[in-house]
C-alpha cells in the first residue's frame, strides 16, 4: 500500500512538471500566433506616439503581449532604470525586467544571459569592436522609432548590408576635470606660470602648470596635482582606452582612416609623456598605483586633494556634493602636445549602444522596441533621463530643456559652441579587450619601474596586429 | 531483502542518479563538445573540430599559470599540511582551552573565498603600503599572499581531520613504544605519521586539488594582476572564456586539459600514499 502510495506521489510529481511545461509551450505558442497582428498595430502606434502624446502610448501598447528584459550595463543608473520600468508596466501592463551586470562583468553576464531561454530582448555593445562577437544576435532597427530619432547616422552601428544593429543611446564627453577654486588660488600666488585657466591651451602649458603646481602642494593644501593614476581594473580604463584614444585618433588623422588592422604608434612618444606627467604630479607614488581604484581618484578630486581628474561627463554623480562646489568643476583637453592644440576640443562620443535580441519572440521583440520609444519620446523618460541619469542622448526628441545640469555637459557644450574640434572616441575600433589589457599591464609596469617603456610600444603595435588578426581570422 | 532493495533501488537513487547525471554529466559532456566548437553562447556553437586546443599551445599566459599554479599547489601543500598536522599535535595534548584553540583555527574556513580575498587584500596591502607597493606590484607578492590565504583559510579544516586521526591512534601502541624506549621523534615518526597515514591521504588529497581549482581567493586577491603573472589556472580558464571575443571555445579547451590534468595528479596521488596506509 504504501508502495502504491509513493508511486502514485511520484507519477503525480512528474506530471505536474509536465503539464507546468506544456502549460508554458501553448503560451508561447499562442503568443506566437497572435503576434503577427500585433506588431503590425504596433507599427500604427509607434507613428502615432512619435507625436507625442502620452495617452495614446497606454492606449496602444495594451496590445502588445511580450515581455521586456533590459541587461543594463551601467550599475550608476541601475535604481533608476528599474523605477522607470516600473512605471512603464503601471502604465502599460508590459513587465519589464531590468537587471544590472556588476561592473566590469556586463560581457560574462551577457554571455551566460544570453544562453538562457529568457535571454535578455534587451542589451548593450561598446561600440563596432563589441558588435563583433553580438552582430549575429542584433535585430534590424531600421524601422524603430528609436532609430527614426537619431540626430545623425553617426551615433547608430550600421552593418555594411545597410542592417541597423545598435543605436547610441547616450553621448559622453571626457577630459581632464579641474578643480576652478584651487587654480585661481595657485593664480594668485607669486610666480605663477599662469594668470587664468583658460591659458593651459598646450601640452607644454598643462606640463609647466602642473610641475609648478606639485612643488607648491604644501602651500595649495593639495596631495597631487593628478588623482592617482590608478590600474585597478576600476580605473585602468581611463587610461588603457581613453588616453590610448588620443594618440590613435591623431594617427588616423594623420593616416585619414577611421580603422586599421596595423597601428604604427607615431605618437607613442606623446603618450608617454602624458603618462609620465600623470603619474609624477600625482597624489600617491607610482608603485601604489596598481591597488589605487577609481573611487579612490573620484574622493581624492572630490575632497579637493587633486586639482585634475581625467574623466567624463558620467562621473559627475560621483564628485558632486562634497568640497568641489558645481560651480567650481570645469573640463580641458587631454593635451598630449600633438596636432592643432588651440583648436584641440574635448573627447566626445558613445559606447553604449542599444541592440534588440534578434533571436527573441517577435511579441517580445514588439514590446521592447515599445518601451524604448517610451523611453525617448514620453515626457516621464524624457524627465528621468535628464535629472534621475543625467544623460545627454543623440536623440531628436531630447530638445534643449531635457539637458541635464551637469557642469561638465555644460563645459562640453562650451567646447562645442566656440568651434573647437571634438575629439572622436576612436577607441572602439580598438581590436580587443586583450589589446587593452596588455597596453593597461605595460603601462602599469612601466610606472612601477618593473617594466621598461618598450614593452608598452610593443603591447600598443604589435598587439594590436595580433589582436586584430585573432579577431578577424 | 534482496528482492526489496532492488526493487526500491530506483527510488532511492534516482534523485541522485538525477542530480548527477544533470548536475555533472550532462554539462561535462556538452563541456568537451563545447571545446571542439567555435561559440559565443553555449547554445550557438559552430563545430571546428581541434583547432581551439592548437591554440593553447600558443598561449603563453597558459603555461604560465600552469607552471605558477603548480609551484603554488606543492607550496601551499606543504605548508597547510605541515602546520596543520603540528597544530593538531599540540591540540591533543589536552592543553588547557583545546575547544577553544580547535573553534578558532576552524573559523576561517566558514568565510567565504571571495570575502577572505577582499580582506587579505586589505591586509596586506596595508602592510605593504608601508613600504609604498601593492599586492599587485609583483607576482610575488601575489602568490605569497595566496599562500598565507590559504594556509589561514584551510589549516583549521585539515586539522580537524588530523585530531580524529591522532585520536585514533591506539594508546597501547604508543605505550609499547615508550616501554621499548623510543623518543619522541622516533614515537612521531615510526607510530603516530604511520597510524594517520589515511588522514594525510585525505588531507593532502583535499589540499592539492584545493590548490589546483583554486578560483575565489584568487580572483578577490589579486585578479591576476599585474599583467596576468599572478594567474593561476582556473582564473586564467575564466578570463579566456569571458575576457576574449572569440576565445570561448579556447577557454572550454583549457577547461578539458584542467580537467584531465586534476583527475591525473589525483589519482596518482591516491595511489601513492595508499600503499604507505597502515591496515590494522
Amino acid at each position: 500500500m504504501k508502495k502504491k502510495f509513493i508511486s502514485m506521489l511520484l507519477a503525480a510529481a512528474l506530471a505536474a512538471s509536465l503539464a507546468a511545461g506544456c502549460g508554458n509551450g501553448t503560451d508561447n505558442g499562442n503568443g506566437a500566433n497572435e503576434n503577427a497582428a500585433d506588431t503590425g498595430n504596433n507599427d500604427n502606434g509607434n507613428t502615432d506616439t512619435g507625436n507625442g502624446t502620452a495617452e495614446n502610448d497606454g492606449a496602444l501598447v495594451d496590445k502588445v503581449e511580450g515581455s521586456v528584459y533590459y541587461l543594463n550595463f551601467k550599475p550608476e543608473q541601475a535604481q533608476q532604470w528599474k523605477d522607470l520600468a516600473q512605471e512603464y508596466s503601471t502604465e502599460t501592463g508590459i513587465p519589464v525586467t531590468i537587471e544590472t551586470a556588476a561592473s566590469g562583468t556586463y560581457e560574462s553576464t551577457l554571455k551566460s544571459e544570453m544562453a538562457k531561454s529568457e535571454a535578455p530582448t534587451l542589451f548593450q555593445v561598446n561600440g563596432p569592436a563589441g558588435l563583433a562577437s553580438w552582430k549575429d544576435y542584433c535585430y534590424d532597427l531600421k524601422d524603430s522609432a528609436v532609430y527614426k530619432n537619431l540626430k545623425s547616422d553617426d551615433f547608430a552601428l550600421i552593418s555594411d548590408d545597410g542592417q541597423v544593429q545598435g543605436v547610441a543611446y547616450v553621448i559622453e564627453t571626457y577630459g581632464l576635470i579641474y578643480n576652478k577654486d584651487i587654480i585661481d588660488d595657485y593664480c594668485e600666488m607669486d610666480g605663477a606660470k599662469i594668470k587664468d585657466v583658460s591659458e593651459i591651451n598646450s601640452f607644454a602649458k598643462l606640463k609647466e602648470v602642473a610641475d609648478d603646481m606639485q612643488a607648491k602642494r604644501d602651500e595649495l593644501g593639495i596631495k597631487g596635482v593628478f588623482a592617482s593614476a590608478g590600474m585597478d581594473s576600476s580605473s585602468d580604463w581611463r587610461f588603457k582606452t581613453h588616453l590610448a584614444n588620443m594618440p590613435i585618433y591623431f594617427e588616423y588623422e594623420d593616416e585619414k582612416v577611421g580603422t586599421t588592422d596595423a597601428i604604427k604608434g607615431t605618437y607613442l612618444d606623446a603618450y608617454k609623456n602624458i603618462w609620465d606627467l600623470y603619474i609624477t604630479d600625482s597624489t600617491v607614488e607610482p608603485t601604489m598605483i596598481s591597488g589605487m581604484t577609481g573611487e579612490d581618484a573620484a574622493a581624492e578630486f572630490a575632497m579637493g586633494e587633486a586639482v585634475f581628474y581625467q574623466n567624463g561627463t558620467w562621473a559627475y554623480k560621483d564628485i558632486t556634493g562634497n568640497d568641489v562646489d558645481d560651480d567650481d568643476m570645469g573640463m580641458l583637453p587631454i593635451y598630449i602636445g600633438v596636432g592643432d592644440e588651440a583648436n584641440q576640443g574635448l573627447c566626445t562620443g558613445s559606447e553604449n549602444y542599444w541592440c534588440v535580441n534578434k533571436n527573441a519572440s517577435e511579441d517580445d521583440i514588439a514590446a521592447t522596441l515599445n518601451f524604448l520609444e517610451w523611453v525617448v519620446t514620453s515626457d516621464r523618460g524624457r524627465q528621468v533621463f535628464r535629472d534621475e541619469m543625467g544623460f545627454v542622448t543623440p536623440f531628436t526628441t531630447f530638445t534643449e530643456e531635457y539637458m541635464p545640469e551637469n557642469p561638465l555637459v555644460a563645459a562640453a557644450n562650451e567646447y562645442i559652441d566656440s568651434g573647437k574640434t571634438s575629439v572622436p572616441w576612436v577607441f572602439s575600433t580598438i581590436p580587443s579587450e586583450g589589446w587593452k589589457n596588455g597596453v593597461g599591464s605595460a603601462l602599469l609596469e612601466y610606472a612601477q619601474g618593473t617594466g621598461d617603456w618598450e614593452a608598452v610600444k610593443k603591447a600598443f603595435v604589435d598587439g594590436w596586429a595580433s589582436e586584430y588578426s585573432a579577431v578577424n581570422q | 531483502m534482496q528482492k526489496s532493495l532492488k526493487r526500491y533501488f530506483p527510488i532511492f537513487a534516482f534523485p541522485t542518479l538525477a542530480a548527477f547525471t544533470i548536475g555533472f554529466f550532462i554539462p561535462f559532456v556538452m563541456g568537451i563538445y563545447l571545446s571542439l566548437c567555435k561559440f559565443t553562447t553555449v547554445a550557438d556553437a559552430r563545430f571546428i573540430g581541434i583547432g581551439n586546443y592548437l591554440k593553447i599551445l600558443s598561449d603563453r599566459t597558459f603555461l604560465h599559470s600552469l607552471w605558477y599554479t603548480a609551484a603554488f599547489t606543492v607550496v601551499s601543500m606543504v605548508l597547510i599540511n605541515v602546520l596543520a598536522f603540528t597544530v593538531a599535535m599540540l591540540l591533543t595534548k589536552g592543553i588547557r582551552g583545546t575547544n577553544a584553540f580547535r573553534t578558532v583555527f576552524f573559523m576561517p574556513n566558514l568565510i567565504g573565498g571571495i570575502v577572505l580575498g577582499y580582506i587579505w587584500q586589505l591586509l596586506l596591502n596595508g602592510i605593504l603600503a608601508n613600504f609604498q607597493k601593492t599586492l599587485t606590484y609583483n607576482s610575488a607578492y601575489g602568490f605569497w599572499g595566496l599562500v598565507v590565504l590559504m594556509c589561514w583559510q584551510q589549516i583549521g579544516y585539515m586539522m580537524i581531520i588530523y585530531i580524529s586521526g591522532i585520536q585514533n591512534v591506539p594508546g597501547e601502541l604508543i605505550e609499547a613504544a615508550k616501554i621499548d624506549g623510543a623518543k619522541p621523534a622516533q614515537i612521531l615518526f615510526h607510530v603516530t605519521i604511520p597510524m594517520v597515514m589515511p588522514s594525510i591521504t585525505i588531507c593532502t588529497f583535499l589540499t592539492l586539488t584545493n590548490g589546483f581549482k583554486l578560483f575565489d581567493q584568487n580572483l578577490a586577491l589579486t585578479n591576476g594582476e599585474p599583467s596576468s603573472m599572478s594567474e593561476l589556472l582556473a582564473l586564467n580558464i575564466f578570463n579566456t572564456f569571458y575576457g576574449r571575443t572569440g576565445y570561448e571555445g579556447v577557454g572550454q579547451a583549457k577547461a578539458v586539459v584542467f580537467f584531465l590534468l586534476v583527475a591525473m595528479i589525483a589519482i596518482v596521488q591516491t595511489r601513492l600514499t595508499r600503499t604507505k596506509e597502515v591496515q590494522h
